[in-house]
């Protein structure tokens, strides 16, 4: 089926040739990296985790979000779903390669990555965050590929795959509750200490990541015959609708906790990310940013006919996107880190080599998620009926 | 014999040969090690759990805080970062007692209290967060004497256990630490580090093995005591029985091995 | 030829990269290497105490995993006292003990590992004896 991948408009090698640049720069900007130390990027000896790790953070849970169209589809055959699951397993692909290579870029000492292996330790969650992610790459590119190989050849999946598709549903919350638990194990860091840390992530994935599903069928709308369905578009607009109201809900709950408490080191990350303390207040913008992008998204998704508008839903989608974006991906994990465990302040901002790096990674997802639709897109338009006789092909 | 079976017959005895030849020569490297073996150094202190007193009242100038900390990053060739503070590494240093005991909210409390500068180190933890979350084991706790060590050969510089660790004990090689060593400084009995491992105090275990007291003990004058928390006559025992001492942070459970005396 | 002067042009490629190792190390992969044990500090030993830890073959072996092991008995055992084969005592330390005799990393230690075109990091951390100009 790769040989789908091959064969395209000048339009679609374009677009191959602008990721592949991307992905060179960042390669020169890597080796620059690995030859001086992280010393190359914002990173200090107080805020010890950055954009690479914010960016893992945020991209386990897109990953995670493929199980919010796998789902439905297979344990309640929710028929819509039928044409998106395989984009949703792609996109999950996709982002795991890029959550493996933003941890693989943020290590010291990145050639002895196989350490976690060869000295497993049960007690540390970083090293289930290896296996659970390694695990979910295989389980959906084993179900990926047999569930497309099948349509292509016009024949019912092999009976194997439901059990392994069943498993790679439960594996989906596991991948982000245990990153989350990354996160909420820490005795020192109060930002995080939170019980619904792990909730927050999945709410907050199952908003981002469907947002995302929903700009990618848009995408793959316009520029290909394949149609993943207005209705199927809808209802996973619905999904991100209430899973935005939920996050949104859950920060505000953290909120609660933190200031009708009053205790000062909870309070502390949370003043200095919106309003900023003794002083220093370089994230106050962002997180701001991040707040009105969440409230327009809900603004545009809440109400039913601005939803069914598939253009408002576009700009809502990429609103939210965004805000989680930015709140997952950079203010909770620099948020941690600010004050220090000493109640010192020392800020972070990503570096230029920091950035490329982080572009070029992103370019490598984008360019595994463009292989593996153009494949997908081209069986089913080869195929043009889906297996309950619907056309999925724009005429 | 058909050529099928000469193949066979060759592959299983190439197999066997060198199969074989590795096997006697491990066999013999095995017999020559087997009469070998480690064991400890008759000089070596010992203890179950060792701990360190700070006697803040001990400390009255400048100079004997920078004798304590230069004694022991000297003793182990801590870089000297000075062109970017974001980068330095720090075994040992000073800050001010409302830093030190965050969550002392106190406006009332005197600024001299306040501004009182105390040294901190890792606190050697009897239930360390870094070594629960290390996920190579490149930071643990050492049975034979409860030292929260580094494997400097194993980190692999995921920068989890600085996260985890509630005192800020840790450093992290954002470069190559080569160029900010004082040649003259150089120990030439203790290695650097490189660029991309973790680093921290480690109560000295190379002095300890050999009976030597722990650098910045040395350099104390008295000010710091150093002893086996778990011996009932040692001298801190003495000491945390006689004197109010207080942790830092004893409340997140890490039961920390550091003491401080006001 | 069907398409041979693509194949030609191919092939002279291909040949080329394959040859560029062979290229780049030069002389230094084909002359036998000559470990020098003239140190001063061996040097001032009885010819007869001149005897590593363990034996020559064993340690040309073996010194790599020995190393490893002696790591794991310091950082994590708290152990520093090695009996080798011979029944003498010995300090693990690479620093210390072994660099103490063999203070001549560059015509020593070296030697081999060019010739090997090994490059172990140990020398990044563990400070290199200073070798004297003989």
């Amino acid at each position: 089926m790769l040989e789908k991948a091959i064969q395209g408009s000048s339009r679609y090698w374009v677009w191959i040739l602008f990721l592949l640049s991307l992905i060179g720069a960042g390669v020169i900007a890597y080796i620059y990296q690995f030859q001086n130390g992280l010393g190359v990027t914002g990173m200090s000896r107080d805020v010890s985790w950055g954009l690479y790790i914010g960016q893992f953070t945020f991209l386990v849970g897109v990953a995670a979000s493929g199980v919010m169209v796998v789902l439905p589809y297979y344990l309640h055959h929710y028929k819509k779903f039928a044409r998106l699951t395989i984009l949703g397993e792609f996109l999950a692909i996709a982002a795991v390669v890029m959550c493996m290579l933003f941890i693989f870029v943020d290590m010291g000492q990145p050639l002895r990555v196989l350490n976690v292996l060869l000295h497993p330790t049960p007690n540390s969650v970083m090293f289930y965050d290896m296996c659970v992610l390694a695990g979910y790459l295989i389980l959906n590119l084993i179900v990926g590929w047999t569930v497309l190989g099948a349509e292509r050849k016009d024949v019912p999946p092999p009976k194997w795959v439901k059990p392994v598709i069943y498993l790679s549903i439960a594996w989906a919350p596991s991948i982000h509750t245990v990153t989350a638990f990354l996160y909420a194990g820490l005795p020192g860091r109060h930002f995080w200490l939170s019980a619904i840390m792990a909730a927050r992530f999945l709410a907050s994935a199952f908003a981002g990541g469907p947002a995302l599903l929903i700009l990618l069928c848009l995408i793959v709308r316009k520029y290909t015959k394949f149609d993943p369905g207005k209705e199927a578009i809808q209802a996973i607009g619905k999904i991100v609708t209430y899973c935005m109201l939920i996050n949104v809900f859950f920060l505000g709950l953290e909120f609660f906790t933190a200031f009708y408490s009053g205790i000062p080191g909870h309070k502390h990350s949370f003043i200095y990310l919106y309003t900023g303390l003794h002083g220093h207040s370089q994230l106050v913008p962002v997180m701001w940013i991040s707040s009105i992008l969440a409230a327009v998204a809900i603004v545009l998704l809440i109400f039913p006919q601005l939803r069914k508008n598939e253009g408002i839903l576009a700009v809502a989608c990429a609103s939210t996107f965004l805000s989680l974006w930015i709140d997952k991906g950079f203010g909770l994990v620099i948020g941690g880190f600010i004050p220090n465990p000493m109640e010192r302040i020392t800020e972070y901002w990503p570096t230029f080599p920091e950035t490329v790096i982080s572009i070029a990674v992103w370019a490598v997802g984008f360019l595994v998620l463009t292989i593996l639709y153009k494949i997908a897109v081209s069986i089913k338009e080869e195929v043009v009926y889906d297996k309950y006789g619907e056309k999925q092909i724009q005429s | 014999m058909d050529r099928r079976e000469f193949i066979k017959i060759a592959g299983i005895s190439s197999i066997f040969g060198l199969g074989g030849l590795t096997a006697f020569g491990t066999l013999k490297g095995k017999l020559e090690a087997s009469q070998t073996g480690p064991s400890q150094n008759p000089q070596a202190l010992k203890a179950k759990r060792w701990a360190m007193v700070i006697d803040t009242t001990k400390f009255k100038t400048a100079e004997d805080f920078q004798r304590c900390i230069d004694a022991c990053h000297k003793a182990h060739n801590v870089p000297h970062i000075t062109d970017n503070i974001k980068h330095e590494v720090k075994w040992m240093w000073t800050d001010t007692y409302e830093h030190v005991f965050p969550g002392v909210e106190d406006e009332y409390l005197a600024e001299k209290v306040k501004e009182l500068p105390m040294i901190v180190l890792c606190n050697h933890c009897d239930n360390p967060a870094c070594v629960r979350v290390c996920p190579t084991k490149a930071t643990f706790k050492r049975k034979s004497d409860g030292i929260v060590m580094m494997d400097m050969h194993r980190c692999i510089g995921c920068r989890f256990c600085m996260a985890a660790c509630p005192y800020g004990a840790r450093s992290f090689n954002y470069k190559d630490p080569r160029p900010y060593i004082k040649e003259e400084d150089i120990n030439h009995e203790f290695p650097t580090r490189m660029k991309g491992v973790v680093e921290k105090c480690t109560f000295c275990y190379e002095r300890l093995v050999k009976g030597l007291m722990p650098a910045c003990v040395e350099a104390s004058n008295g000010a710091l005591i150093f002893g086996d928390l778990e011996d009932p006559n040692s001298e801190v025992r003495k000491i945390l029985s006689e004197r109010h001492s207080f942790r830092r942070r004893p409340e997140l459970g890490t039961r920390p091995s550091v003491y401080y005396l006001f | 030829m069907y398409n041979g002067g693509k194949i030609i042009i191919g092939l002279i490629i291909f040949i080329g990269i394959i040859a560029l190792p062979f290229v780049f190390s030069g002389k230094s992969a084909s002359v036998k290497p000559e470990p020098k044990l003239d140190t001063p500090e061996i040097l001032k030993l009885p010819e007869n105490e001149r005897k590593c830890v363990e034996s020559k073959e064993y340690m040309i072996r073996e010194h790599m995993k020995m190393l490893n092991q002696w790591r794991d008995w310091v950082v994590r055992d708290g152990l520093t006292i090695y009996t080798s084969s011979s029944g003498k005592q010995y300090t693990m330390s690479l620093q210390n003990t072994c660099m103490k005799c063999h203070s001549n990393k560059s015509k020593f230690c070296d030697e081999c590992h060019n010739y090997t075109a090994v490059k172990p990091y140990c020398w990044d951390c563990h400070i290199k004896p200073k070798e004297k100009e003989l």
